[in-house]
């Protein structure tokens, strides 16, 4: 497939355009969060005067029951939730890039066992084992909790990679490297990784929505980012007792997850897109009835 | 005079792509009598599959029949017709049979249903009568206990087994016109003959109209009445077929004529044409076949040939019509010389 | 074909086993145990744990204690609940109707409502029908369920109170209704988590659903049925749809654990005493053999529906059944 055509194709959709920029927005004030959050995150203003107020001027998004102010949380949760995200995504992406390499490119024995791996971890329920395991532990840290999310993530990934190495494995220049006497992990990391990296792409920029997705479900039980550290979830943790009369609490953090989430998953989507019909065209003679 | 079955006059089917306008199909006009098989030959992508499906209006977005283009039929402008008259000419008065019998048929509808939909959807025949008239049609084309047959799934058929539905199915409504998609390519060497065979044995005995697209100039000479080369979205010669083989014009039909393995011909190395087609996006001006020709010259890269009449419904889109001294002057071909050590 | 089943029973088997011992030998090396938890306070001398934990058996080697629980589960008994001081078995007998309800009513919906959606995308694909309606699934899917859950609550229940906010049924006046009265109350109680869960998982049922569809509407076959004279939209609604139908059943498997998953959300913000309320529960107060089976019981579900929708693709793909 043509890369420039499918460049081409990414720069002028606007679901990408505008993805970007939401993207670059949230990233920016996760980094700059300590120079435009109005409070700490962490200060209990004035608990008798300021707990649980509405939304106002000195509060845009209110206070939370600890009179902390919800916007400054809710920036500094940013940090969190993204760091979160993006931690387990990549430890999550490179695992599972390596694992359906691997099982792809050695083939046989090897690739049977670690794809009945792979089919043994789709087929049980994975989230209420990651509950069970991460509530019973009890106080995890962040970076276990990152670990944790990170190992429950890399199945699909590695099914895509796996496919997508049997195709190149046998590929001319792939052929031809090996007969060349090139050892077979030079191979492997010069030939067959920069070619399945496009799926792996798709597959990050889709599980980035998921992990934001899972850690804010975690937090909301209580069992992700503990207290006093924001992250969107616990946030919305801290207003779920009286969901009632503190909705910002609830609403705000949540269309600050679901903004996110839909500006990866739209960006994902294109890509998608943008791959696929790149390959669709150019056989456009052949199968003229393709839309 | 009678009128001719299908006229196709000045057809452009464009393919509006990211990298660019694709005019597969460029200016292509031809003519289909009652009763005769018309070959068209030319390589993949030179428009020949496009041409048969723009006939039944089978282009779909990002492709486009350009506006200008005419295919009259039975007396009818088919490009102009309303949504619900060209699917009444679908199936119906055209049928299509294509390339790829594996793929040509829903996997999850028995044989016999798929053919019977033809009928149902162009008569009121009950379901009863259709499920009749879809192993009658099995019986026709050959297929041997049709009653078992049609109660079957595409995938327990073989290859030349399922082409015969696909012909099946293509007759039901006893078309007037039958549209072939190179039948056979994608068959076994043995049951093409078969397959063609069967086809001209029931055209004969239904008289159907056959356009018959191959790539292969044996099949065009065993089959087809007159032959239609094409090349880069254009005609590039018409002749009948006999006079195609005695006296080929255009230096790519005399190319293809080459690169055919005769029966009984010298074991020598086949003949090819250097060089590939050009991008649809990005057809050269002038002659479109120059840079692989072997007597092309200054005119060539200047005009674009039109049609030059060159004998009794004999036309051909090289300008060696009206210079035919050109032709002592061969030389190797410009794609020849830039991709000589790859040759 | 009968090689084929049996094929995939032993494997459903072995995921189940695999499962339940995963998480036996998880929630036994935690730290913590149901007899702490239970039995806190400075009152309570370690000794008198002790008892108690011998009487459990809790003090016996983990192997030991694995086999046992197997043994009584093979014959139905899956131990006493700590937290909520009766018999598993009442707990799960209780609860898991609840979800069930719960869940196929959102399935039958979702399913119905995905599908429905896919198709009506797929018959112009690109076109501004697709865009828009993908355009909504995309946002759909991208909510976090208990977010959903709780807007849906604040809304419906809270801004315009026009269900109620949670729980099985009334708990006041229930009892003194009259049978009509009741199925009312109970339907009412329904509305909520049902919407929440049907919105949830019909955005990915209608992407799943649609891609489908597009895909096979890119086929030769579909070609041949214009050809033969059926309109676009007959072609897709009666070769391409039912085509596209078999991926469907496949997704329904892929679903019911992420139902099952939503369902814990949904359960959590509604109050449903379902089996996902319950195991949270059970969760937070450490009551193993509630966890234990909970999870056995999701387990088993996901794996006999993966299993049924195998075995209804093979019965309704011609090239899996004859073959």
């Amino acid at each position: 497939m043509d890369g420039a055509s499918v460049r081409r194709r990414l720069v002028r959709d606007t679901r990408v355009r505008i993805a970007l920029v939401v993207l670059a927005v949230i990233a920016l004030s996760a980094i700059l969060a300590p120079h435009i959050a109005p409070y700490d995150p962490k200060q209990q203003l004035d608990i008798t005067h300021l707990n649980g107020q509405p939304p106002s001027l000195a509060h845009p998004f209110g206070t939370d029951p600890f009179s902390r102010d919800v916007l400054s949380r809710l920036i500094f949760g940013t940090r969190v939730s993204l760091a979160i995200a993006l931690s387990a995504v990549a430890i999550a992406m490179t695992f599972g890039t390596l694992f359906g390499a691997i099982a792809g490119y050695v083939g046989g024995t090897v690739d049977a066992v670690l794809m009945r791996i792979v089919d043994a971890a789709f087929s049980i329920p994975t989230l209420l084992l990651l509950i069970v395991v991460i509530a019973l532990w009890g106080d995890i840290g962040i970076v276990s909790l990152t670990l944790l999310i990170a190992s429950i993530g890399w199945f699909t990934v590695s099914r895509l990679v796996r496919a997508e190495t049997l195709v190149v494995r046998n590929a001319d220049y792939v052929v031809a490297a090996r007969a060349l006497g090139m050892p077979g992990w030079r191979v492997l990391v010069r030939h067959v990784l920069p070619n399945v990296v496009a799926p792996a792409i798709i597959a990050s920029t889709l599980a980035v929505g998921n992990v934001i997705l899972l850690e804010a479900g975690l937090s909301f039980l209580g069992i992700g980012v503990r207290p006093p550290t924001p992250s969107w979830g616990s946030i919305i943790q801290d207003g779920s007792e009286r969901v009632s009369d503190l909705w910002w609490l609830t609403v705000f953090p949540g269309l600050a997850i679901l903004i996110t989430v839909f500006a990866c998953n739209a960006l994902g989507d294109a890509l998608r897109d943008a791959l696929d019909s790149g390959q669709l065209l150019s056989s456009f003679d052949d199968a003229p009835l393709s839309s | 005079m009678t009128p001719p079955l299908l006229e196709i006059d000045n057809l452009r089917t464009w393919f509006y792509t990211d990298s660019g306008v694709a005019r597969s199909v460029d200016g292509v006009s031809m003519r289909v009598d009652a009763g005769e098989t018309l070959g068209v030959v030319g390589e993949s992508g030179c428009g020949k599959s496009v041409t048969a499906l723009s006939i039944l209006r089978l282009i779909r977005a990002p492709g486009r029949i350009e506006p200008g283009s005419a295919i009259r039929f039975e007396g009818k402008d088919l490009l102009t017709l309303a949504e619900a008259d060209i699917r009444h000419v679908r199936g119906n008065r055209i049928a299509m049979v294509f390339q790829e019998p594996m793929t040509a048929l829903n996997p999850v509808f028995t044989v016999g249903d798929q053919i019977a939909e033809v009928a149902r959807i162009h008569t009121d025949m009950s379901r009863k009568e259709a499920a009749a008239k879809a192993v009658e049609m099995l019986r026709l084309v050959g297929i041997p206990d049709p009653e078992r047959r049609a109660t079957e799934y595409p995938h327990q058929l073989s290859g030349g087994m399922r082409q015969r539905i696909v012909i099946a199915m293509a007759l039901v409504m006893n078309p007037a016109l039958l549209i072939a998609d190179e039948p056979t390519t994608a068959l076994d060497v043995t049951i093409q003959a078969q397959i063609l065979e069967l086809l001209a044995d029931l055209t004969r005995r239904l008289g159907t109209s056959i356009l018959l697209i191959t790539h292969d100039l044996g099949v065009v000479a065993e089959n087809c009445t007159r032959v239609i080369v094409m090349y880069a979205g254009e005609v590039v010669e018409e002749a009948t077929t006999s006079d195609l083989f005695r006296h080929a014009h255009h230096p790519y039909t005399e190319g293809l004529l080459g690169a055919m393995p005769r029966v009984g011909g010298h074991a020598e190395r086949l003949a090819t044409i250097p060089g590939t087609v050009p991008a649809p996006t990005n057809w050269p001006a002038g002659c479109r076949f120059r840079e692989r020709c072997e007597y092309a010259w200054e005119r060539c890269e200047q005009e674009h040939p039109p049609l030059y009449q060159i004998g009794e419904g004999h036309v051909s889109r090289c300008h060696l019509a009206v210079e035919p001294e050109r032709r002592a002057n061969r030389h190797v071909p410009i794609a020849a010389q830039v991709g000589a050590g790859a040759a | 074909m009968r090689r084929y089943l049996a094929g995939r029973l032993l494997q459903a088997l072995g995921v189940v086993v695999f499962v339940t011992t995963l998480t036996f030998v998880l929630i036994h090396l935690a730290p913590g145990d149901p007899i702490g938890q239970a039995l806190q306070g400075p009152n309570v001398t370690e000794a008198v744990r002790n008892e108690w934990r011998a009487a459990y058996g809790l003090d016996r080697p983990l192997p030991e204690q694995y086999l046992r629980w197997v043994a009584s589960a093979a014959r139905g008994q899956f131990g006493y609940s700590f937290s909520q001081h009766r018999p598993v078995r009442d707990v799960l007998a209780e609860s898991l109707p609840r979800t069930l309800l719960l869940s196929s009513i959102a399935i039958l919906f979702s399913f119905g409502l995905g599908i429905g959606v896919g198709l009506l995308q797929a018959e112009r694909p690109r076109g501004a029908r697709d865009r828009w309606l993908g355009r909504v699934l995309l946002l759909l899917y991208s909510v976090p369920d208990f977010w959903l859950a709780l807007m849906v609550l604040i809304l419906f229940a809270y801004r315009l109170p026009l269900f109620p906010a949670g729980g099985l049924h009334d708990s006041v006046t229930y009892a003194y209704m009259s049978p009509t009265g009741q199925l009312l109350d109970r339907i009412k109680h329904l509305v909520l988590p049902v919407l929440t869960l049907t919105m949830l998982s019909t955005a990915s049922i209608a992407r799943y659903q649609r891609s489908a569809l597009v895909a096979v509407l890119r086929t030769d076959w579909m070609r041949t049925a214009l050809a033969k004279g059926l309109s676009w939209r007959q072609a897709v609604r009666q070769h391409a749809f039912r085509n596209a139908l078999l991926p469907t059943i496949t997704l329904f498997s892929l679903t019911v654990p992420t139902f099952a998953a939503g369902a814990i959300f949904v359960e959590m913000v509604f109050s449903w005493p379902g089996m996902g309320f319950n195991t949270v529960h059970a969760i937070a107060a450490r009551d193993y053999p509630l966890v234990t089976s909970g999870v056995l019981v999701s387990s088993v579900i996901v794996v006999i529906t993966a299993l049924l929708a195998d075995i209804a693709v093979a019965a309704a793909d011609p090239r899996v059944r004859l073959s």
